[in-house]
């Protein structure tokens, strides 16, 4: 078939490009204006070149919130994935059971982010918290405000809570698009649970693993609202992940220079792990075609 | 002309700089459309593909230099330049 090639239905991707332009491009440069320059306000600025990027990279509290942010975002996944599959295995296929925790899964889900952390705030507490309180009187000595441990237990414990489902929910819908045809082969082979699991329900599961895997570690990355109202990024800086010290290295300091260095490197970070994301979940399409 | 944005003349290049490869890489792929292949990296790759790699593989060797090492950033850039070049080439 002979196609008259005509490109002009590209002009149609001017306006989306125009405000992609607005709301992120200029925006991203001048971040990248500001992160070379030493700006008092808005007259006066002088240029300092890459000093400010040697400060943060040389920066011990940075290093230490990078690392923090890591071993959470792993801890994270670490829990909530392996959780997930296990919920969304043991979960009713059908009737009216299913109906209802599905639901109950996809409560946590609605709660806006500045409410889990009031609700863990309290939740937590050891004088009227019913799970503070519970720990304490079973002779724990829990105390999510004064002892670092157990203030990042409690801020990874929100995160299950209030995540877990998102990753249970993608399971269930992955495994309800497995033929009925792939488990009655398995039964004429007379294959265990475990098989059945390793074989027909994990390779189908892939797909949506990535995706959760994606989506949970990207969410847990960019972490701000929950620990900042749960713990405030305390005690010490214990719970101080990378956003929040970004925040008060650019709002509450008003070092603009250094935190825009910061935020470049962040960016570079995240657009480093989508990327690889993005380059698994496509080569895996194409290695199934 | 420089005041808009808080912009600097090093960034003003920089930022040209990307302009003028990714305009160039355009006219370049309509010119000679490219085919996907396989070079030293594991992948299939497109040009454009194989141009951001580049580029953010030299964003992170400028910082690994910058928080490592004393060079001079002029020496990193000439070397991020023919790693891009390579990888465009032979990637």
């Amino acid at each position: 078939m002979n196609k008259t090639p005509n490109n002009k239905a590209w002009w149609l991707v001017l306006p989306v490009f125009l405000l992609v332009a607005f709301s992120a491009l200029i925006p991203l440069m001048t971040v990248v204006n500001y992160s070379v320059q030493d700006i008092f306000d808005q007259n006066t600025a002088y240029f300092v070149g890459i000093e400010w990027y040697q400060e943060i990279l040389q920066d011990e509290r940075l290093r230490e919130s990078l690392f923090r942010q890591f071993g959470f975002s792993f801890a994270v996944l670490a829990i909530e994935i392996p959780l997930g599959i296990f919920v969304a295995l043991t979960m009713p296929k059908q009737g009216w059971q299913a109906s209802v925790s599905l639901i109950l899964l996809a409560l946590p889900l609605l709660i806006p982010w500045n409410v889990v952390g009031t609700i863990w705030q309290v939740f937590a507490r050891g004088d009227i918290g019913l799970f503070g309180w519970g720990l304490n009187s079973l002779g724990v000595d829990y105390n999510y405000t004064a002892n670092s441990v157990d203030a990042w237990l409690t801020v990874l414990l929100m995160d299950v809570w209030h995540w877990t489902s998102l990753v249970a929910l993608l399971c269930y819908s992955g495994l309800r698009a497995i033929p009925e045809a792939y488990y009655q082969a398995a039964q004429i082979d007379r294959a265990s649970s475990w098989s059945i699991f390793r074989y027909i329900q994990m390779p189908k599961l892939k797909g949506v693993l990535v995706i959760a895997v994606l989506l949970r570690f990207m969410d847990s990355f960019m972490i701000y609202t929950e620990p900042f109202v749960l713990t405030g990024g305390g005690p010490g800086s214990s719970t101080t992940f990378l956003s929040q010290t970004l925040a008060q290295m650019a709002i509450g300091q008003f070092d603009l220079g250094p935190a825009a260095a910061f935020s470049l490197i962040y960016f570079l970070i995240v657009l480093l792990l989508s990327w690889l994301f993005f380059t698994t979940i496509t080569h895996m399409d194409k290695d199934k075609s | 002309m420089l005041n808009w944005m808080a912009w600097t003349q090093p960034t003003a290049l920089f930022f040209g700089a990307i302009a003028l490869i990714l305009i160039s890489m355009t006219v370049w792929e309509i010119k000679r459309p490219c085919v996907e292949r396989k070079g030293f990296i594991p992948i299939t790759t497109t040009r454009g593909d194989r141009l951001f790699i580049g580029l953010l593989s030299s964003a992170f060797i400028h910082l690994i230099a910058i928080a490592t090492t004393e060079v001079s950033l002029y020496w990193v850039l000439g070397a991020c330049i023919v790693w891009l070049i390579s990888l465009l080439r032979f990637g």
